[in-house]
C-alpha cells in the first residue's frame, strides 16, 4: 500500500525515512502541536516550499537542467489567484478561474521558452531563463494597475478560508480555535500532499526514467531514439504547472502577492539552495531541505541576530559582527551553497542512502 | 555506379577562404538608418547614436571576457557580473578620495578616471584570478555545476560587497569638468558619452588587435575554435585560459568603473543587473564570438537608446525582444562559433 502511494521509490535508508516522517508528523499535527501564529505560518511556508523545490527538482535533478525562471512560474500562479480575487471578489471561482488562467499562461510560456531555448544546448537554457525571469519581473513592477507594482496586491479569500470564520462556533478542538486559518493550512497539506505523490509517481514513470536518461547522456539518449527536445521541453512544462500550483497556495495563504515574495531573485536562490542541500534527483530532498531551509530562516536568523546584537558574542567585534548581522543571511547561505555542492553534491538524502547501503554490506 | 570526381586542379592548392558575413554588419547600419525617420530631427538621431554607440562600448568592454572564457574552456561565469560590480565600488572608493583634485581642471579629471581604472582593472583582475583558482576549475568540464558555483560565488561576492561598501546605493558623480554637452548645432552630445566612446574604441581597437595579429591572440582564436588541436600541438590551454579569465575580469572591472560613471550611481545590486544584459549580448552574438559579442552589444546599446526616446516603457524590453528576433533568424547567434 505504503508502496503504491510512494511509487515503489521508497527512502531506502532508515535515518531518511525517520526523518520524513518526523517531518510528516510535524506538518500534519502543526497547528496542534505549535500553538501561535507564527509557526502556523513557518509550517505553512515549508508546505509550498516542499512543492515549489520538487516541481524544480523534476527540472534540475531529473533532467539535468538549469532554469533561473522558476519564480516566475511561481509567481504567476500567486498573481493569477490575487487578480482574479481582486477583479471578480472573493470566492470560490475567482481562485478557481485564477488558478486556471495562470496554468495556461504558464503553459504556454514554458513550451515558448522550452522550444526555443532546449533546441540548442541546455547552457543556454538557463541563460534565456535568466533573462526572460528579469524581463517578466519588470513587467509585473510596471502593469501596476494590474499588479499593484511594487506594491503588490492584498486580496480577500473565499469566505470559509479566511480567519474569521470559524468552524463549531468557535469551540475549541485540541486547545485551538478552528477557524479559517487552520482550514486553509489543512487544504494546503492536502493539495501538497497530493501534487507531491503526483511529482513522485512523474519521476518514478517510464517517462521519468527517459528524464534521467538525458540527464546522464543526452546523445545516448537521443540515439536510442528517443527525441530529447521533446522530453526536455514536456519536463519544463509539467515542472512549470507545479510551481504554478505552488504559487497559487502561496496567494492563497498570505491573502497577499507582491514581487518580493513571488518573483524575486532572492526566492530562486532560495529554492536553488534548498534542492542543494536536500539532495538533487531526489523527491525526498525536497521534503527534508525545505523542512530544514524554513525551520533555518526563521529562527537562525533570530540566532545571527541574538549574536550581533548589543550584548551578543560578536557585538564588540567590527568586522565579524557585521558579518554575522542578520542583514548578511544570505551571505552564508551562498558560503554554505558552494560548499555543498562541492562536497555534498548528492545532499542530505544521497549520504543518507550511501550510508545505508555501506551499512548493508 | 560510383564516379570519382577528380578535384579540379588548383583547389587543392588554394584553401578555400572563409567569406565574411557582412549581413549582422548591414543589421546594423540599417537600425540606426531606419532610426532617422522614425525619431524625426536629425539632432536627436545624432545625440541618441553617440549615446547609444558609448553605451555599446562599454557592454561589449564587459562582455568580450565572458564570451572568450566560454569559447576558451566552454565555461559560462555566471560570476562576470562580480567583477564589474567590484570595479565600480572601486571607482566610487578611488574617485572619492580625488573629488577635489579631479574638479581642478579636465586634465586632472581624466587623471583621476583613469587611476580608477587602473585600480579597477588590477583588483578585479586579482579577484579573477582568485577567482577561477577556487571556483571554477574543479568544476572544468560540468556545466550544471559550473552555473551553480559561480552563481554562489557571485552571491558570496556581492554580500561582501554589502559588507564593505554599506547595502546602498552610492552616488558616483562625474567630476565637474566632464559633465554637460558639447552642442554642435541643434545635437547635444554629452562630454563623458565621447570620452567613453574613444575609451571603448580603444580598448576594442586593442582587443582586435591583439587578437588578431598576435600569437597570444591566434592561439587564443585556435582555441576557441579546436581545444584540443591546440593542446596536441604542445601549448598549454589552461595557462592560456588562465591568462583570458584574468584579462576578463579586469576588463569587466573597467566596464564597470565605466559604466558606474555612465549611471552615475553605484549599488551592489549592479553585478545582476549588468549580468542579465551581457548574457543577452552574448547570446545575440553568437557564444563564444568576440566580433558577434561587438555587433550585438552596439546594436543593444542603440536599440535601448532609440526605444527609451520613442517608447519610454517599452525600452524595458527591448533587451529581450531584440534577443528573440534575433534567434528567430539566427538559433546560434549572428556570428556562431563552429563546432559548438
Amino acid at each position: 500500500m505504503i508502496g503504491r502511494l510512494l511509487s515503489h521509490d521508497l527512502p531506502r535508508s532508515r535515518w531518511l525515512a525517520a526523518a520524513l516522517i518526523v517531518v510528516v508528523l510535524a506538518l500534519l499535527l502543526a497547528p496542534f502541536l505549535f500553538p501561535g501564529a507564527k509557526a502556523l505560518s513557518v509550517a505553512a511556508k515549508a508546505l509550498v516550499f516542499i512543492l515549489l523545490v520538487a516541481s524544480f527538482d523534476l527540472l534540475l535533478g531529473y533532467t539535468g537542467i538549469v532554469s533561473f525562471a522558476h519564480t516566475m512560474f511561481f509567481g504567476i500562479g500567486a498573481y493569477g489567484v490575487a487578480i482574479a480575487s481582486t477583479a471578480m471578489g472573493p470566492g470560490a471561482g475567482p481562485v478557481l478561474v485564477g488558478t486556471a488562467a495562470a496554468l495556461a499562461v504558464s503553459l504556454a510560456l514554458s513550451l515558448v521558452v522550452g522550444l526555443f531555448s532546449l533546441r540548442v544546448k541546455a547552457i543556454f537554457f538557463a541563460m534565456i531563463t535568466l533573462a526572460v525571469a528579469s524581463a517578466f519581473q519588470t513587467l509585473a513592477s510596471q502593469l501596476s494597475d494590474f499588479t499593484g507594482g511594487e506594491d503588490g496586491l492584498s486580496f480577500k479569500v473565499p469566505e470559509l478560508l479566511s480567519p474569521a470564520f470559524e468552524l463549531f462556533g468557535g469551540a475549541e478542538l485540541l486547545g485551538r480555535v478552528v477557524d479559517g486559518r487552520v482550514i486553509t493550512y489543512y487544504g494546503l497539506f492536502g493539495a501538497v500532499a497530493l501534487l507531491f505523490l503526483a511529482l513522485l509517481r512523474i519521476v518514478n514513470s517510464p517517462f521519468g526514467r527517459v528524464l534521467q536518461a538525458i540527464r546522464e547522456n543526452d546523445f545516448r539518449a537521443e540515439a536510442l531514439g528517443f527525441r530529447t527536445v521533446v522530453y526536455r521541453t514536456a519536463s519544463n512544462v509539467i515542472s512549470a504547472l507545479f510551481a504554478t500550483l505552488a504559487g497559487a497556495l502561496l496567494a492563497l495563504w498570505l491573502r497577499y502577492v507582491g514581487p518580493d515574495t513571488t518573483l524575486s531573485f532572492e526566492i530562486m536562490l532560495d529554492i536553488l539552495l534548498i534542492v542543494v542541500i536536500g539532495g538533487m534527483g531526489t523527491m525526498y530532498g525536497a521534503v527534508v531541505g525545505a523542512a530544514l531551509f524554513v525551520l533555518a530562516q526563521n529562527y537562525l536568523q533570530d540566532l545571527l541576530k541574538w549574536l550581533s546584537a548589543d550584548g551578543g558574542a560578536f557585538a564588540g567585534i567590527p568586522v565579524l559582527s557585521q558579518l554575522v548581522s542578520p542583514d548578511r543571511w544570505l551571505l552564508w547561505l551562498g558560503v554554505l551553497f558552494v560548499l555543498s555542492v562541492y562536497h555534498f553534491p548528492t545532499g542530505i538524502v544521497g549520504r543518507l542512502r550511501a550510508a545505508a547501503t555501506k551499512g548493508r554490506r | 555506379m560510383n564516379t570519382v570526381v577528380a578535384p579540379t586542379p588548383g583547389a587543392a592548392a588554394a584553401i578555400p577562404k572563409a567569406r565574411f558575413d557582412w549581413i549582422p554588419v548591414g543589421l546594423l547600419v540599417a537600425v540606426m538608418l531606419l532610426a532617422l525617420p522614425a525619431v524625426g530631427s536629425g539632432s536627436s538621431w545624432l545625440t541618441l547614436t553617440v549615446a547609444g554607440l558609448a553605451m555599446g562600448f562599454i557592454i561589449f568592454i564587459i562582455a568580450s571576457g565572458l564570451t572568450l572564457v566560454f569559447g576558451l574552456m566552454d565555461v559560462l561565469n555566471f560570476g562576470h557580473g562580480l567583477f564589474i560590480a567590484i570595479g565600480a565600488f572601486m571607482a566610487t572608493t578611488v574617485m572619492g578620495g580625488m573629488a577635489t583634485f579631479a574638479d581642478t581642471g579636465v586634465l586632472q579629471a581624466l587623471l583621476a578616471i583613469f587611476c580608477a581604472m587602473l585600480v579597477a582593472m588590477s583588483v578585479a583582475g586579482a579577484l579573477g584570478l582568485a577567482f577561477e583558482r577556487v571556483i571554477v576549475r574543479p568544476v572544468y568540464g560540468l556545466h550544471l555545476k559550473q552555473i551553480l558555483i559561480t552563481m554562489g560565488g557571485m552571491i558570496v561576492g556581492e554580500e561582501l560587497i554589502k559588507v564593505v561598501w554599506g547595502p546602498l546605493q552610492i552616488a558616483l558623480p562625474l567630476p565637474e569638468p566632464l559633465r554637460g554637452a558639447f552642442i554642435i548645432g541643434e545635437a547635444a552630445i554629452e562630454k563623458y558619452r565621447v570620452l567613453a566612446s574613444v575609451i571603448g574604441a580603444v580598448v576594442f581597437g586593442l582587443l582586435a588587435w591583439t587578437l588578431a595579429r598576435t600569437k597570444i591572440g591566434l592561439l587564443i582564436r585556435a582555441g576557441v575554435q579546436d581545444r584540443e588541436m591546440v593542446e596536441s600541438l604542445g601549448y598549454r590551454i589552461q595557462r592560456l585560459f588562465v591568462g583570458v579569465f584574468v584579462a576578463g575580469s579586469a576588463l569587466a572591472g573597467l566596464g564597470g568603473v565605466m559604466w558606474g560613471l555612465y549611471q552615475q550611481a553605484v549599488s551592489p545590486q549592479i553585478g545582476a543587473q549588468v549580468n542579465v544584459l551581457i548574457f543577452i549580448v552574448i547570446i545575440i552574438g553568437g557564444l563564444g564570438s568576440t566580433l558577434g559579442c561587438f555587433i550585438g552589444a552596439l546594436l543593444v546599446g542603440l536599440m535601448a537608446n532609440y526605444t527609451g526616446f520613442l517608447a519610454p516603457k517599452v525600452a524595458l524590453f527591448s533587451n529581450i525582444a531584440l534577443m528573440v528576433a534575433i534567434l528567430v533568424w539566427r538559433p546560434q547567434g549572428l556570428y556562431p562559433v563552429t563546432n559548438r
